[in-house]
């Protein structure tokens, strides 16, 4: 063994201590799952989100412990319905899923995936995908285990489905419980699902031994009915903008050993000043998109409003503003106490608050 | 996000309240709304879990679903729905006002006033669509004896008003269907996001915070505050209800009622979505006031007047016997579709821009528009056999329009006709001058009042006031089958294939 790979096996092994030391000594780490990578490669830019997510800090508990609880929860009615439309899509045999696969004639391998532990049931995966493959008939992995390193450190990734075909190209099988109304659904929710199945199809490229394609299959229930219905849906745009963000992500290690030591985000071990202190002492890139996704974003919005950052009026705010980047500067600017009148940016606002101030005038 | 609705987020945040986006009011507002406040069951979709309805503030009425996933509670729940709702809506199909022949069209009756529907955001805008979509094609048993779960008579009827509404939404300016949180957002400014608007107690929170507490906080408490038994003291707008009252109130009550089927477990499931319901419904009507308090914009009438044909032409629809709307419009109807809202855009943009000076400083700044003092008429006459008058205005701007050689010009006269102009030149910096090329009469001179004078302020613009839309579309039976046309003889849309779990 070179020298090289022996330091970074020590690397490694230093990060996972460090990082375990971040959420607690006795605190189970929360997998990262597609969701979250999602959510991550929306906003490459936080650290805090990566740093947190990457050590399976319970992001939930930390804002609660805050005083900023989450402001989303899962209903057991929308989570019974879920599981409950699975189940029918993958029930007698997988049929329907056969059937919207155009593999009803043939007969498909279901291998067994189970192993004990995550690293386990990723080999078993792997090995199961490679058989599949050199079979040369249809195959269906159900919730297959996959890794995909995120910024130096694992993340544990489980599709709904794979589909291996008889030519050899492998398929990501998303399920979804929000219909497909006269051929068409929420635009929003698809493009949340496009996210996730591309970091599924992302694992699958990184494995380096078959070919996913690039386009999903997503099963929904059809109109108002239980019956599923599936579209293909075309992920390149999507993949390559998470290729893309998590080759931005800046390296878990370098945000770790930013902190000063003795750092936790354990909300049983830190009083609220301390996690307070820790939460702080790794940037956050906060934007109003984050309310949707992110558990901290409550806690993230009041800093940055406490601190008068434009980007708490909408992301794309900054863009017009130039280097303005408080509202205190923005008001300055505009009222001519400050700023340059040279910069497009604050002569625009001058013009802007004169009209403003003279349209209402008038009133 | 213009750069001038960005600065009036910013003046929110430092007042610590919403600051105003229009100076009058751009929407009208009927006499007698009906408030439609809808629940939805989590992860189901179009199963109701209930809603209030009605058109006093004091006598909301209250339809509830007590076991979503029963057909024939959610049957029993859309009949009352369309005994709520119908008669409101046909109570204003008979009164009428004969518009009379123009050129274009002959003499036609149009329906005097037409029944509006205010909902509190637009993901119930959403809603009401899907609730049409969900009910329009049902069989009722009078119809086909023979249909699988047949609904009460009337809904399919309300599927299709709720249909009609629906898509008369998407056009821009109409007011048919309204979301409170749009109607809000368009008249004030928070400082916080759009994403965080969509949240209508928040939105109300910074335009008129309670007694003693700033936007800022009253929005944050109406967000996320939770009482002691752990629910939002500020329930959703909706149609999804709060997951965690989901879990700790609604789902026991409901296996409670699955277990007794008796009179008194639906009772509490009815007083719980009631209580969740209640605060939306006083939010909307409280966005109502504060909204009554505005002045009427100028062409608020106008475009209420085309509600009020969109309301006339489905009443006509529905007497005729017309089968329901489609399931997609064919290539025809939408390209009509699309034309007539581009139409509108331009036209809802023209109108709140010459209504409120507010939103004309917005097209101010863009150098769409500019204003100022006229500092020199010049008297000059077009060339020709007969020559016109073709004074030419010199206007003193601070503005900084995009103009071009030649380019049209638009002013508002006082009594509501358009003057045209054309762009001469500049005289000196920030000195427009204007050639009037209209609106002076038939004469040598021009009419007294028609020709501004020195020292008058003069708005002039670069869009048409009264814009027309692009070219007109051709006749159905005219089109091209390149384009869609001719009409297709195939049937309507069938019932949609029903199946022993479907969910609606």
């Amino acid at each position: 063994m070179g020298d090289a790979t022996l330091s970074r096996v020590n690397d490694t092994r230093d990060l996972r201590e460090r990082l375990a030391v971040l959420r607690g000594p006795d605190v189970a780490p929360r997998a990262m799952d597609a969701r979250a990578l999602a959510a991550l490669a929306a906003n490459p830019g936080c650290r805090r989100r990566a740093l947190m997510d990457a050590a399976g800090v319970d992001k939930g508990a930390v804002a609660q412990a805050l005083g900023s609880p989450a402001p989303f929860g899962q209903s057991q009615f929308a989570f019974a319905r879920g599981h409950a439309f699975e189940a029918r899509v993958k029930a007698e045999g997988y049929a329907e899923l056969l059937r919207l696969l155009h593999a009803e004639q043939s007969e498909a391998a279901v291998p067994d995936l189970s192993a004990p532990g995550p690293e386990g049931r990723v080999a078993r995966t792997r090995i199961a995908l490679e058989e599949a493959t050199a079979a040369g008939r249809w195959a269906l992995l159900d919730h297959p285990l996959l890794k995909l390193d995120v910024a130096g450190s694992p993340a544990y990734l489980e599709p709904d489905a794979v589909a291996v075909r008889p030519d050899g190209s492998w398929m990501v099988v998303e399920v979804k419980s929000f219909p497909i109304l006269d051929g068409s659904a929420d635009s929003v929710k698809v493009g949340a699902a496009a996210r996730q199945a591309a970091v599924y199809v992302l694992a699958l490229e990184r494995l380096g031994v078959g070919q996913p394609s690039h386009e999903v299959l997503l099963v929904c229930p059809k109109d108002f009915s239980n019956l599923p219905t599936a579209q293909l849906v075309d992920v390149r745009k999507q993949l390559s903008v998470t290729r893309r963000q998590l080759a931005r992500l800046t390296r878990i290690e370098e945000i770790a050993a930013a902190l000063p030591d003795g750092t936790t985000f354990d909300p049983r071990q830190a009083d609220e000043g301390r996690l307070h202190e820790a939460v702080e002492s790794v940037p956050a890139a906060y934007a109003p998109e984050c309310l949707a996704t992110c558990e901290l974003a409550f806690h993230c919005r009041d800093r940055a409003r406490g601190c008068g950052a434009v980007e708490t009026l909408g992301r794309g705010v900054r863009g017009e503003l130039g280097s303005l980047t408080t509202v205190e500067q923005v008001l300055a600017a505009a009222l001519g106490e400050a700023g340059d009148p040279a910069d497009p940016a604050v002569d625009a606002l001058r013009r802007a608050a004169e009209l403003r101030a003279e349209a209402l005038q008038c009133r | 996000m213009s750069l001038i609705s960005t600065l009036a987020r910013a003046e929110a945040v430092a007042a610590g309240r919403a600051a105003p986006m229009a100076t009058v009011r751009h929407r009208h507002l009927a006499r007698q709304p009906m408030v439609l406040v809808p629940l939805t069951t989590a992860g189901e979709v179009g199963a109701p879990l209930g809603a209030l309805v009605g058109t006093v503030r004091e006598e909301p009425r209250l339809l509830v679903v007590p076991q979503p996933r029963d057909r024939d509670l959610r049957f029993a729940f859309l009949a009352e729905l369309a005994g709520a709702v119908l008669p409101y809506l046909e109570s204003y199909a008979d009164e009428v006002e004969i518009e009379p022949a123009t050129r274009a069209r002959e003499e036609a009756e149009v329906c005097a006033d037409a029944p509006q529907l205010i909902v509190p955001n637009s993901a119930a805008v959403a809603y009401v669509r899907l609730l049409g979509r969900s009910t329009r094609f049902r069989r009722t048993a009078e119809e086909d004896p023979d249909t699988p779960f047949p609904v009460p008579a009337r809904v399919p009827l309300l599927g299709r008003w709720l249909t009609h509404y629906g898509e008369r939404a998407r056009t821009p300016g109409s007011s048919l269907l309204l979301a409170m949180t749009d109607l809000l957002t368009r008249h004030w400014a928070t400082g916080q996001s759009n994403l965080e608007d969509q949240h209508l107690g928040a939105l109300l929170a910074w335009i008129d915070p309670p007694d003693g507490m700033t936007g800022p906080s009253a929005a944050r408490r109406a967000e996320s505050a939770r009482g002691a038994d752990g629910l939002l003291l500020c329930p959703p707008a909706g149609p999804a209800t709060d997951p965690a009252f989901d879990n700790t109130r609604l789902a026991p009550a409901m296996k409670r009622y699955d277990a007794a089927r008796d009179s008194a477990a639906e009772q509490a499931i009815r007083e719980l979505v009631a209580s969740q319901l209640r605060p939306t419904w006083d939010a909307v009507w409280h966005g109502l006031d504060l909204l009554d308090a505005l002045p009427s914009g100028g062409h608020v009438e106008e475009r209420w007047k085309r509600d009020r044909w969109s309301y006339t032409g489905h009443r006509d629809r529905v007497r005729a016997g017309e089968p329901p709307q489609p399931r997609r419009d064919d290539a025809i109807a939408a390209a009509a579709k699309l034309a007539g809202r581009e139409t509108a855009q331009v036209r809802l943009e023209a109108g709140e821009a010459l209504d409120d000076p507010l939103v004309m400083a917005g097209r101010r700044l863009a150098g769409e528009a500019f204003a100022g003092e006229v500092a020199e008429v010049e008297m000059a006459y077009s060339e020709g056999k007969i020559p016109k008058p073709r004074p030419l205005v010199t206007v003193l701007t601070g503005d900084r329009p995009h103009l071009d050689p030649d380019g049209k010009l638009f002013r508002a006269l006082p009594g509501g006709k358009t003057q045209g102009g054309v762009f001469a030149g500049w005289a000196g910096p920030g000195a427009a001058v204007v050639r009037l090329v209209n609106g002076m009469g038939r004469g040598r001179e021009p009419e007294p009042g028609s020709v501004p004078e020195k020292g008058d302020r003069v708005c002039w613009t670069l869009f048409e006031h009264a814009p027309r839309g692009g070219a007109e579309l051709p006749d159905p039976e005219d089109t091209p089958w390149t384009h869609g046309g001719p009409p297709a003889t195939a049937g309507a849309d069938g019932p949609d294939p029903v199946t022993p779990e479907d969910v609606l």
